[in-house]
C-alpha cells in the first residue's frame, strides 16, 4: 500500500493544513465483489466528520479499513502521522491504541462493573491483571477511570453491573472506556442506531462535546439525517463505493442528502 | 377458509430403499449383539435363586456390618481427598488446554488441532485404564489415584471449558482487541468473567464425577475406599462390603447435593 506523505488539501476551501486522516484510492472486495472502489478523502483535526451512505454501502467497513480490522484490497491510508498499511502487527496494536472506536452495540462485559469494564480501556497502554478488574487496579487507574465515568455522567454508576444498565448507560459506558484509552481520534460506527431518540442525541452531544472540547477528531457513521446535520462539521455520503458527496455540513441541504438515507428515500 | 379442503398430510415419511436396508442394518445388529452377550434367561435364573440361598451374596450381606466403621470413615476420607486433589490439578490444567483448543484464543491452528487431541484423548480412555497406567509409574496407592483422575478430569472439563469459551459474545472480545489489547488481557478481562458461572457448573460436575471415579479406583490398586471394598468382596465379608457400599452411597449423594445447591445458588 502506497500512503500520501505530502499535506493534503483537508477540506474543502481551507488553507493547506497536515490531516489527521488521509485515504486515498482504498479499495476492499469480499470475494471478487467489490465495496470500496477508490475512496479518496483527507481530513482536519479537531473535527466532527458525519459519513453517509445507504444500507450496505460499505461505511462500516471503510470505518474498519481505517486501523486494519478488515484489511484494504489496496490504497493508503494515513492516520496520526502512521502509514497505516505498513505498520508491523506489534506497531499496530500500538497505533490501534490511539483510535478509540464506539460501536454501534456497547460490547461491555455483562457481568462485570462499569468501573472495570471502563479500566479495561488503559488496556490499549497496560498489561496485567491489574486493569482486567477494578479490584486489582492501581489507585490512579481507578481515578482516571472514574474520572472517565463522571465525564458520561455516569460516576454515581461505578459499581453497578454492566447488565444492569440501560442501553443508553451502556453506551456512555463504553464511552468511558475509550476515553480511558486517552484516544486521539474517534470513529463511531452509528453509536445512536440502538438507542431511541433522545438518548441517542444525548450519545452524538457528548461524542460532539469530546471534539469541541477536548479537540479530539471524529468520524461518525450516522443513518440519521437530523443527527448528521446537528453533529457534524462536514458531511462525506459514499455511494457505488466512493465518496461521492464532500461538503461542509452548513451548506448541506436535507434534500440532497436524503439520497443517502434509504428509510428517508423510501418516506 | 380456502375453497377445498387440503387432504390430510401423510402420516409417515417415505423413507425409500436406503431407509429399509439402514432399519434392516440396526435391527441385525441388536438382535446379534444380545444373543452373543446377554444372559439367557435360564442363567439368569439360576444366578438369582443363587443370590437368595442360604450361603448367598445377598442373604450374606444382611445386615451390614458397621463393626469396622472407623477404619473405613478414614478410607472413606482419604476417597474424598484424592477426589478433590485430582479434580483440583484436573481443573487447573484443564484450563490453558481449554483456550489453547478454542478457535478464537488459540495462537495456531496447529496448536488448537494438539491441544483437541489431547483433550479427546484424556476423555476417551476411561480413567481406570489411566489408574493402571499411573500405577505403573508411581506405584500402588493414592498418588496413583490422584493423577488418574486429573488426566480424566482435564479430558472433561477441557472439553466443556472450551465450549462456553466459544459460545461467549465475541462483541467484547473484539472491542478490546480493536484498542490493542493482548490475548491474554482478552481472556482475563473478558472471556473468563463472561465464562465464570459456566466454569464453576463444569468445575462441580467434575467433582462429583470425581467422587463416583476415585470409589472405584481402588479396585485397581490406586487407593482409596475401593481397596477395602475389593478385600471384603474377595474374603467373602459381603456384609461389611454392603456397610462400605452404603456409606460410599451417603458420601457421593452429600456431595451431588452440596453441588447441586451451590450451582442453584450461581443460577
Ligand atoms: N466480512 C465480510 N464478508 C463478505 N462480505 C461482507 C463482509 N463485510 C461486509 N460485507 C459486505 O459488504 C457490503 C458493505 O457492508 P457494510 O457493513 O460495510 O455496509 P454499511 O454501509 O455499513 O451498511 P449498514 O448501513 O447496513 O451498516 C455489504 O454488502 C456486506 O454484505
Ligand atoms: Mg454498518
Amino acid at each position: 500500500m502506497n500512503a500520501p506523505v505530502l499535506p493534503v488539501r483537508a477540506e474543502a476551501g481551507s488553507t493547506l493544513v497536515e490531516p489527521v486522516l488521509a485515504v486515498q484510492g482504498l479499495t476492499k472486495a469480499f470475494a471478487g465483489t467489490g465495496i470500496l472502489r477508490g475512496v479518496d478523502f483527507a481530513l482536519a483535526p479537531g473535527q466532527s466528520t458525519a459519513l453517509i451512505g445507504a444500507n450496505g454501502s460499505g461505511k462500516s467497513t471503510l470505518l474498519r479499513c481505517l486501523v486494519r480490522l478488515v484489511e484494504p484490497t489496496s490504497g493508503g491510508v494515513l492516520m496520526l502521522g502512521q502509514d497505516v498499511g505498513a505498520l508491523s502487527p506489534r506497531a499496530l496494536r500500538r497505533f490501534r491504541a490511539r483510535v478509540g472506536i464506539v460501536w454501534q452495540k456497547h460490547n461491555l462485559v455483562p457481568r462485570l462493573s462499569a468501573l472495570s469494564n471502563v479500566i479495561h480501556g488503559a488496556q490499549a497502554r497496560m498489561s496485567g491483571p491489574r486493569v482486567w478488574t477494578q479490584a486489582l487496579a492501581p489507585a490512579q487507574v481507578r481515578a482516571e477511570a472514574m474520572a472517565c465515568l463522571a465525564r458520561v455522567g455516569l460516576a454515581d454508576r461505578a459499581l453497578a453491573r454492566v447488565d444492569s444498565l440501560s442501553g443508553g448507560q451502556s453506551q456512555r459506558v463504553a464511552i468511558a472506556r475509550m476515553l480511558m484509552q486517552r484516544p486521539e481520534f474517534i470513529l463511531a460506527d452509528e453509536p445512536d442506531a440502538s438507542l431511541d431518540p433522545q438518548t441517542g442525541q444525548e450519545v452524538m452531544e457528548l461524542l460532539l462535546g469530546l471534539v469541541r472540547q477536548d479537540g479530539l477528531s471524529l468520524l461518525v457513521i450516522s443513518h440519521r439525517l437530523e443527527h448528521t446535520l446537528a453533529f457534524s462539521d462536514r458531511i462525506l455520503g459514499l455511494a457505488q463505493g466512493r465518496i461521492a458527496l464532500d461538503m461542509p455540513t452548513p451548506a448541506a441541504s436535507a434534500g440532497e442528502l436524503r439520497r443517502f438515507f434509504d428509510h428517508e428515500a423510501a418516506a | 377458509m380456502s375453497d377445498a379442503s387440503l387432504p390430510a398430510p401423510p402420516r409417515f415419511r417415505q423413507i425409500g430403499l436406503p431407509g429399509y436396508v439402514g432399519l434392516l442394518v440396526v435391527g441385525a445388529l441388536v438382535v446379534s449383539s444380545l444373543a452373543a452377550t446377554a444372559p439367557t434367561m435360564d442363567k439368569l435364573a439360576r444366578g438369582l435363586t443363587r443370590l437368595f440361598a442360604p450361603s448367598g451374596l445377598f442373604t450374606q450381606m444382611f445386615p451390614p456390618d458397621f463393626s469396622r466403621i472407623g477404619p473405613i470413615s478414614w478410607k472413606l476420607l482419604e476417597t474424598l481427598q484424592m477426589a478433590v486433589a485430582g479434580c483440583f490439578l484436573g481443573l487447573i490444567f484443564a484450563l490453558p488446554f481449554a483456550i489453547l483448543a478454542t478457535d478464537r484464543l488459540s495462537p495456531h491452528p496447529l496448536v488448537r488441532t494438539v491441544a483437541r487431541a489431547v483433550i479427546a484423548l484424556f476423555r476417551t480412555v476411561p480413567d481406570l485404564v489411566w489408574a493402571i497406567i499411573f500405577i505403573i509409574i508411581v506405584g500402588l496407592g493414592p498418588a496413583a489415584g490422584v493423577l488418574a483422575i486429573m488426566v480424566d478430569k482435564i479430558g472433561f472439563a477441557g472439553r466443556f471449558f472450551a465450549e462456553a469459551m466459544e459460545e461467549t459474545d465475541p462483541g467484547p472480545q473484539d472491542a478490546l482487541r480493536a484498542i490493542g489489547a493482548s490475548r491474554l488481557g482478552i481472556i482475563g478481562s473478558a472471556v473468563l468473567p463472561a465464562c465464570l458461572p459456566s466454569f464453576t457448573a463444569t468445575s462441580l460436575f467434575a467433582l462429583e464425577k470425581s467422587v463416583r471415579g476415585s470409589a472405584a479406583l481402588g479396585l485397581v490398586g490406586a487407593g482409596g475406599i475401593g481397596v477395602d471394598l475389593k478385600v471384603a468382596f474377595d474374603l467373602f465379608n459381603y456384609d461389611e462390603a454392603l456397610a462400605i457400599i452404603l456409606m460410599l452411597l451417603a458420601l457421593v449423594i452429600a456431595v451431588e447435593q452440596g453441588s447441586g445447591w451451590i450451582r442453584r445458588k450461581l443460577i
